[in-house]
């Protein structure tokens, strides 16, 4: 008996890491065939460039980090957005001309000798940028998690909306230029494998070469698959259980002797630091961290994605963030022309643009409303859906005259 | 004298940090008054005038959190919404003009009034039944997401409908004072606010008190399962609290509009800000949210209009998200917080 289920086991296991396999090497072989992708009749002009693949694949992995916060542990994070603006701003001041008070250069590539600021190599930039995240993270976490849920997500709205005005006013900082105000950090510096790359062959800076597009790509892919396998180990692993229990029922949860607030601010923590990296990344793509960049609506965006994949479901998150950044990216403008060449009357003005973030209101009303597991449902999350969970019964909050559902001395 | 002391002594220190906090604005405040009194006083006029606005957004607010325990975010866009389709109402429909007699314009607002508030009544209990009521047993995140859903779709019907420009009505109200002693002036354009808010909040604490189904809604805001078992139909009462924010929403748009410009995103920000409003003077409590709209009123007054180490109006969201983040720390039951149980 037991043996027919292990072998079961193994068989959908292994058919598993097949498909991840394919799917890999599609990926990495996408550059090389967008091109003829694209030449086909009909479909061809709703094909992807790679360029905006990149950009697909950045706010793919952003919503994958959101997924470990809304998802695993069923924190609702209204204000990912600071996230990423803390990785755009940290890759700004340590890899552009941001400190130009200083002249300080670690493997920075593409850049004359001598350049004032501060240049690190953008691979050492991008974990930085995580680390510093993950930090922003527990300073936001910690005086917040112990709030329920409703006003968690709406302090984390706050400090989304705070961390852009920040950036956005910090250009004199009792007379210190932090951020540049309005114009932003740029430009900031390129990846690249610098002089010794060069010498076996790859490009010393992706931005000066000619096959960026191409490259950028790679290195998105690289961060997102690591972003999934951290996502999925951490799925299974204590933490990462704890999380889920703590989102079926913190009091059990607590009862089980699982410490709240650390296992919720390390869930905070650990989904900044890849919101951090992939920020660091797109800005470093982009070439530059502008404060424009951190509204809400992205917030809203990267949350559209983990529900319309599936809340806690890493795959699915990863096909909802691919729709949605396709649709954000290309999708809609070419959808939009489409339909402006299609000759019917009234519809030559209709710009779908315009209206993106009514079109994702839509997704995630409906989505809520008829599939609220989304699209490849997490198992464990749709048979909460299904059952219901336990939860704080809001009588007993008022009677206890406090937000705070546990007592604070247990931590 | 030695029960205070013990009392501090007992004070964590983050009572402590919050009362210095406090402690500092009063005497930021206290320099400036000296500085110069009548500049004082007429900004805190405006304040007091800002502030009467998001109250009315604030209780719708803390209605809807009162009864069903949900952050209703798609309010603040219906505000807007219904702040738009107010200006179309005043300058297409009745053509309401700086010419126009007194007369034409009480009756043109009256006018105006009564129908956007039955209007967007209507239309913020249809949100309910269609987007909320679904979702009356899902997990709790369920609603507060589609919420978030539902004001986006909101806000692109006002931008789909009114376009990305500023909508502006005619300034028919005179701008003459209607108050003036020394230096202190109360324009009739602000008085105006002041004449339209205060009988709606009188009519919503009569009925919240006084009539049956206001005392449901208090009933069910306390225990749902309970109020059910004594006979109260729950949904029913839901949908008179979406009715009543939908009016109350309906009335602040109009107000907004008269004093300021508006477009499709103005209730995102406006939205937030009443909704702090409502969380400092403690979440469910009618009276707290109003007291809580003033007091973020007058310190974006203050803060945007004082001469002496003011951040200036550049840092008015930040202010206002960072005093939502410090009552939630400091004191989340807001500075009502203890009646909740009896206040909506």
């Amino acid at each position: 008996m037991t043996g027919v289920g292990t072998r079961a086991r193994s068989f959908t296991a292994n058919r598993g890491h097949v498909v991840v396999v394919v799917l890999i090497v599609l990926a990495l072989l996408y550059p090389q065939i967008a091109g003829s992708l694209a030449s086909i009749p009909l479909i061809g002009d709703f094909v992807p460039a790679t360029d905006s693949m990149v950009v697909m694949i950045a706010f793919t992995t952003m919503a994958v980090g959101l997924n470990m916060v809304v998802g695993y542990a069923g924190l609702l994070d209204l204000g990912y957005v600071a996230f990423y603006a803390v990785g755009a701003y940290t890759a700004g001041w340590f890899a552009s001309q941001q400190f130009d008070q200083v002249s300080w250069q670690l493997g920075a590539v593409g850049i004359p000798e001598g350049l004032p600021g501060i240049h690190l190599s953008m691979w050492l930039v991008l974990p930085i940028a995580g680390l510093l995240t993950l930090l922003a993270g527990i300073a936001i976490g910690l005086p917040t998690l112990r709030l329920r849920g409703d006003y968690l997500a709406i302090v984390t709205l706050g400090f989304g909306e705070i961390v852009p005005q920040f950036v956005r006013n910090a250009d004199n900082v009792f007379g210190f230029d932090l951020t540049h105000g309005t114009f932003g950090i740029t430009p900031i510096d390129s990846l690249g494998f610098g002089a010794v790359g060069a010498a076996i062959g790859l490009p010393e800076s992706f931005r000066q070469s000619s096959e960026r597009s191409q490259w950028y790509f790679w290195t998105a892919v690289v961060i997102l698959l690591i972003t999934v396998f951290c996502s999925v180990r951490l799925r299974e692993s204590r933490l990462g259980r704890a999380w889920v229990a703590i989102r079926e029922d913190e009091t059990a949860a607590a009862a089980m002797g699982i410490p709240l607030m650390r296992t919720k601010t390390w869930a905070y923590a650990i989904g900044a630091f890849f919101g951090g990296v992939a920020g660091a990344f797109y800005a470093s793509f982009k070439g530059g961290a502008f404060p424009a960049d951190f509204y809400f609506n992205i917030s809203v965006f990267l949350l559209c994605m983990v529900i319309l994949g599936g809340m806690g479901s890493v795959w699915g998150v990863i096909l909802g963030g691919m729709i949605l950044g396709y649709l954000n990216v290309e999708g809609l403008a070419t959808i939009g022309s489409k339909i402006q060449q299609s000759g019917v009357p009234k519809l030559d003005e209709f710009d779908p643009t315009k209206y993106q973030f009514g079109i994702y209101g839509i997704i995630i009303v409906l989505m809520m409303l008829f599939r609220p597991a989304g699209l490849i449902p997490e198992r464990r999350h749709k048979i909460e859906m299904v059952e219901g969970v336990h939860d704080t019964p809001f009588y007993d909050v008022q009677h206890e005259g406090t937000l705070t559902d546990r007592d604070p001395e247990d931590d | 004298m030695g029960s205070t002391l013990t009392k501090l002594r007992g004070a964590s220190i983050t009572d402590m940090i919050g009362l210095l906090l406090v402690a500092l604005v009063v005497v930021w405040l206290l320099v400036n008054f000296f500085k110069s009194p009548t500049e004082f006083v007429n900004i805190g006029l405006i304040g007091l005038t800002t502030g009467l606005i998001y109250g009315v957004v604030a209780l719708g607010y803390t209605l809807v959190y009162g009864i069903l325990q949900l952050i209703n975010f798609a309010h603040g866009d219906v505000f807007a919404l219904s702040g738009l389709v107010a200006s179309t109402v005043i300058i297409s429909v009745l053509g309401l003009d700086v010419n126009s007699s007194t007369i034409a314009v009480i009756g043109g607002l009256a006018f105006t009034l009564v129908v956007i508030m039955v209007g967007f009544s209507l239309f913020n209990a249809s949100i309910e039944r269609v987007a909320y009521r679904p979702l009356r047993h899902a997990p709790r995140l369920a609603p507060l997401i589609t919420a978030v859903g539902m004001s986006f779709i909101v806000q692109n019907i006002a931008l789909a409908t009114y376009g990305v420009n500023y909508r502006t009505v005619p300034n028919f109200i005179p701008r003459t004072n209607a108050i003036h002693i020394g230096d202190i002036v109360y324009s009739w354009s602000k008085a105006s606010v002041l004449i339209i808010v205060i009988p709606l909040l009188i009519g919503l604490s009569w009925f919240v008190r006084s009539t049956k189904q206001g005392k449901a809604m208090r009933a069910v805001s306390q225990d749902t399962e309970a109020s059910a078992m004594m006979g109260i139909d729950v949904n029913r009462t839901i949908s008179v609290t979406f009715l009543l924010a939908g009016s109350l929403a309906g009335a602040a748009g109009i107000v907004y509009l008269l004093q300021f410009n508006m477009r499709y995103d103005t209730g995102f920000e406006l939205g937030l800000i009443a909704f702090t409003a409502a969380v400092l003077g403690g979440i469910g409590n009618l009276t707290g949210a109003v007291l809580g709209a003033l007091l973020i009123g007058f310190i974006q007054a203050f803060n945007e209009g004082l001469a002496l180490f003011a951040p200036g109006s550049d840092w008015t969201r930040s202010m206002v998200f960072g005093i939502l983040i410090l009552v939630l720390v400091f004191r989340p039951e807001g500075i009502l917080g203890e009646q909740t149980p009896e206040g909506a």
